[in-house]
């Protein structure tokens, strides 16, 4: 008999989501970005030569009102202690955030710059805000943290969100 | 992992963990290093666009996988005023101009 072949189970949060909304009241399900390509490009350096940033949807500047949130490029030397993550939707029954490195690798990329592995960290990360408006994020958000990425001359930009 | 897939990255690795900590448990440097850098090998070294399944699991049991965001009897009450509440604050806002 053959072994039991292990399967993974992944939760499936659009489903979940969508359930969890509808017993909320609302009428319309919510609907997520779909795109039928995805641009790609392979860095033409090896890591070591590469600089590196992080875009992330922790908030480091929450007196901002969620709703009129947009991008913003931060100096990584103003890297908050701790992020606010109260407003996103993570596992708060199972886990917590107060271990920054969990979400954002700032000392991981440091070591590893010191280290040589990669060239170094990018002057600033970049933050991007979680709303409904895929206009927003597709006409202004993501625009502009590319224009900041190819300002600070970043190779790779790991999208790393709550 | 379906939303990301739906939505279609480059290159993604996906942490089999609740939501909250992508990059590894809280205290967990080992899988926190182990993360990035094999987001950073993936990419330098993909020829396409890849998804990837880290080996980093959850350490406690796995209830998690269910109850998250659940609907059932026990929080029927519960999730009606949740949604009447977050009804409320999305008008609120739109009335104060709150929004982009």
């Amino acid at each position: 008999m053959k072994d039991q072949e292990f399967v993974p189970y992944f939760v499936p949060y659009m489903e979940r989501t969508r359930l969890f909304y509808r017993a909320q009241g609302f009428e319309k399900d919510y609907v997520w970005a779909h795109f039928e390509a995805t641009p790609f490009s392979k860095p033409e350096k090896p890591l070591e030569d590469c600089v590196v940033t992080v875009v992330t949807t922790a908030v480091a500047h929450p007196k901002i009102p969620k709703p009129t949130r947009k991008a913003e490029s931060i100096p990584f030397a103003e890297t908050p202690a701790q992020f606010d993550t109260s407003e996103l939707s993570w596992d708060k029954e199972t886990t917590h955030t107060e271990d920054r490195q969990s979400y954002f690798p700032l000392e991981v990329l440091n070591k590893l710059a010191g280290q040589g592995i990669i060239k170094s960290v990018s002057k600033r990360f970049h933050f991007v805000p979680t709303q409904y408006s895929q206009g927003a994020t597709i006409n202004d958000d993501a625009p502009a943290i590319a224009k900041a990425c190819r300002n600070d001359e970043v190779d790779i930009a790991l999208l790393i969100p709550l | 992992m379906d939303i990301v897939t739906h939505c279609k990255v480059p290159r993604y690795l996906h942490n089999n963990l609740p939501l909250g900590n992508p990059l590894g448990s809280p205290g967990d440097r080992e899988t926190q290093m182990k993360s990035v850098l094999e987001a950073l090998k993936l990419a330098v070294s993909s020829e396409h666009s890849v998804v990837q399944v880290s080996d980093a699991c959850w350490k406690g049991n796995d209830h998690w996988k269910e109850n998250y965001n659940k609907v059932d009897q026990s929080n029927h009450e519960e999730l009606l005023r949740l949604g009447k509440e977050n009804r409320r604050k999305r008008a609120e806002n739109k009335a104060r101009g709150l929004s982009r």
